[in-house]
């Protein structure tokens, strides 16, 4: 189910003034990085792709995930899983009911309990389930975040700053966890950064926003 | 991109929440302003006359009730204003400030009557400051023949309502300061050679009083127009206006209604007249204030005198609530008690037992309209707040404005109306009004509580819950309100109190049928049996503690294993 992603003449505007121009396509699998530097409203084009632009912000052009055009779907239905730099893990449910919380649903609660405890264990966090997501360290909590998002079985993946609040050693490892599965998954990727070190690790095209002038 | 359309139950929410809000005030005050005028047809009058304010101009106690109206709020408003702002200029951020904002933050939820019944017990001439002063002290081998309780002034009454409002007006300024970042503004002045006192006040309290205008208004409307301080604390004859009002309301004879009429709409002018008055003084105070600014007086000097002052009248506040509260416990309990012994001489739980078998009803009812009105609020507020929430529009000035609105109309200028209009279409008042009723009350207290916990909520968990493919209505179920029990659950608290509070609303509009808690202590001031009124009260207290006790163990024990959400 490798989808392409495409950004047709995609322009936000704040105010009424453009702040961004995106025009390209995203292949199964590859990372399109967006850098530039804070204050250009990087954020803001995911928060398009994903259907949550704050007041203010508004965006033409078109989204269209394989042949569908998703521009005007609301939030939930566009399956656009986003990675924050902060975990955001709900903290009121335990790590299991975070990684639960994305599955479709349906099928016995044995077999929804068997796909969390699998994707778990499958980034080394096996029997993780009960534990307070408030105990983790933070490469946990990316990885149950990483876990979270997957399971929801998204069409795209979106990084805004994904991995910036981690430190260098740990940055590398969670950068490979999450290339890694989207590329296995052929899912195409937005990467927001403002780390040219990421956009190197992502490895596809750079696209660099300027403070637009005026 | 405009926002996703929203569901049409959630696009009816806000009008909604104004009717139910406004919507009894409005028809309240229609309801008046007829029979001032006249027209009563419930007794048969149709005709348009001005005789009820002739009635009114020929009561011998209009202008005594007048004046009371006026000093007793704008003394109170003042004065707990006064040590609110100075008590923070000279010592926030101190430990005897923290020890004593955490003394102060319980209290206010201690209901008016039980304080206002709490503070005559402790400074009448018999009262419990008297005997512990007596006869080694004062020489008094019998209570003083002195109207100290009562007194024509008004001055207990003032006083009352000022250690009520204080706690109020401190919490609504710590909140605010908050926002202001005072810390920093007085780090500044601090450099800059000015005193603390001086400091904060030409460098904090601007921003903290611009913030706080609303609460303040409120707080000289309540004082001005309350009747249960007022039946417990102020004079009877005679009494002040909105007390008067009440009595005519209770009149046998329908035509006395009226009179009453026309005094609400005199109350509301008083109260109308007494905003306008206030707002003048701000803009003069403003003016001196700004003169005072730029004369560059370090204001040094201030800090010697005025700290200490400062301290010594939050202590007191808080001390004679605190006081008043153990002096209504051991009266609760008290075998004979003579004057001047420092306490009874023995222990009698007969009131308690009393209580207990013939004050179930009350009770029932109490809770009965407590939840009703806190549960109808809660979903009118959590689905306003989520209608502005999803339509990404925060709510503007004016709107903040109607949600204070009901509570800067004086009670008694349309509780009065609302219930004649009532009568007059055949509707029977029973509980069923008295909740909506309170609504109109608690509502405004449960938006105030719940908004801005609500708008600090991190809007991405949204984002996230709805990439992972939860529409709206999941993520608030199972996302939004989990994440917000506590302060959910608090905003339930504070509706609680304040319907089990009010004591205006359920005799009026229950048309005197409808008997809590609150009605009944206040029923006794007049009776003065003060084993009965000690056991009622802290009945009454008791009410309004277990809810906020609810709101602290429950989330507690259900977030137990969830150490993110640990306040």
């Amino acid at each position: 189910m490798a989808e392409t992603l495409t950004l047709r003449d995609v322009c936000i505007l704040k105010e009424g003034m453009p702040l961004i121009e995106v025009d390209r396509s995203i292949a199964p699998g590859e990372v399109l990085t967006v850098m530039g530097p804070s204050g250009v409203g990087k954020s803001t084009l995911l928060a398009f792709l994903t259907g949550t632009l704050p007041r203010g912000f508004s965006g033409m052009g078109r989204i269209i995930l394989g042949d569908e055009d998703v521009t005007d779907a609301p939030p939930h239905m566009r399956r656009m899983g986003i990675l924050f730099q902060n975990d955001l893990l709900f903290p009121h449910m335990s790590v299991g009911g975070n990684a639960a919380f994305g599955l479709d649903p349906g099928g016995s609660r044995a077999a929804r309990r068997d796909r969390v405890a699998e994707a778990l264990a499958d980034v080394g966090l096996a029997d993780f389930e009960d534990r307070d997501p408030a105990t983790l360290s933070g490469g946990q909590k990316a990885r149950v975040s990483l876990v979270r998002m997957l399971l929801s079985e998204p069409r795209a993946l979106l990084l805004d700053e994904a991995f910036s609040g981690l430190d260098a050693a740990l940055r590398q490892q969670i950068r490979d966890l999450v290339f890694g599965r989207a590329r296995a998954r052929g899912l195409p990727v937005v990467m927001v950064t403002h780390d040219a070190e990421d956009a190197c690790a992502a490895g596809g095209p750079v696209y660099e926003l300027e403070r637009y002038a005026g | 991109m405009p926002p996703a359309r929203l569901p049409l139950w959630l696009r009816l929410l806000p009008p909604l929440t104004l009717l139910a809000m406004l919507g009894p005030v409005a028809a309240g005050l229609g309801g008046t302003l007829l029979p001032a005028f006249g027209i009563y047809p419930a007794a048969g009058m149709t005709s348009l006359t001005l005789d009820p304010f002739r009635d009114l101009g020929d009561w011998p106690g209009l202008a005594s009730a007048i004046r009371l109206s006026l000093t007793t709020g704008l003394v109170s408003t003042a004065g707990a204003l006064a040590i609110v702002v100075l008590f923070l200029a000279g010592w926030s951020g101190t430990r005897a400030f923290r020890l004593l904002e955490r003394l102060l933050s319980p209290l206010l939820s201690v209901p008016h009557a039980a304080t206002a019944f709490g503070l005559a017990f402790l400074i009448a001439p018999s009262g419990w400051l008297s005997r512990l002063l007596s006869p080694w002290a004062t020489g008094w081998e019998r209570p003083p023949d002195i109207a100290i309780v009562g007194d024509p002034w008004g001055l207990a009454m003032a006083a009352g309502l000022t250690v009520k409002e204080m706690p109020f007006l401190l919490l609504m300024s710590l909140a605010a300061l908050g926002q202001v970042d005072g810390t920093h503004r007085m780090r500044v002045a601090t450099a800059l050679g000015y005193g603390r006192i001086g400091g904060w006040l030409k460098t904090v309290f601007p921003a903290v009083y611009a913030q706080i205008r609303l609460p303040v208004y409120v707080v000289l409307a309540y004082s001005m127009s309350v009747v249960d301080v007022a039946l417990i604390l102020g004079p009877s004859t005679p009494p002040t206006l909105s007390v008067q009002i009440v009595k005519w309301m209770g009149d046998p004879d329908l035509a006395m209604r009226l009179t009453a009429a026309a005094a609400a709409l005199l109350q509301l002018a008083l109260v109308a007249g007494a905003l306008v008055f206030w707002r003048i003084g701000e803009i003069f105070a403003a003016r001196l204030g700004a003169r005072w600014i730029a004369s560059g007086s370090r204001g040094a000097r201030i800090d010697t005198l005025a700290r200490p002052l400062a301290l010594g009248a939050a202590a007191t506040a808080a001390l004679s609530v605190l006081l008043g509260l153990a002096t209504l416990g051991i009266w609760s309990v008290a075998g004979f008690w003579g004057f001047p012994d420092p306490l009874p001489q023995g222990v009698d739980f007969r009131s308690w037992m009393r209580f207990a078998a013939s004050g179930g009803g009350a009770v029932a009812q109490t809770a009965l309209i407590a939840l009703a009105a806190t549960a109808i609020s809660l979903a009118l507020v959590i689905g306003c707040l989520e209608a502005e929430h999803r339509r990404r529009r925060p709510l503007s000035r004016r709107g903040l404005w109607l949600i204070y609105l009901p509570l800067l109309v004086p009670q008694t200028a349309f509780l009065p109306g609302l219930q004649t209009l009532l009568l007059t279409i055949g509707l029977s008042s029973g509980i069923g009004v008295v909740i909506l009723a309170h609504v109109v009350f608690v509502l405004p207290y449960v938006f105030l509580s719940l908004g801005d916990p609500w708008r600090a909520w991190e809007p991405r968990y949204a984002t996230i819950a709805a990439a992972l493919g939860a529409d709206p209505g999941r993520t608030m179920r199972a996302v939004r309100l989990p994440m917000l029990l506590r302060p959910v659950l608090t905003a339930a608290a504070v509706g609680a109190a304040v319907s089990i509070g009010q004591y205006l609303p359920t005799l009026i509009v229950g048309g005197g049928r409808v008997e809590t808690l609150t009605t009944e202590a206040v029923a006794l001031a007049s009776g003065g049996d003060r084993r009965a009124i000690g056991v009622w009260s802290l009945a009454q207290t008791a009410a309004i503690i277990l809810p906020f006790a609810v709101a602290l163990i429950v989330p507690a024990w259900a977030f137990r294993n969830r150490r993110g959400l640990h306040g």
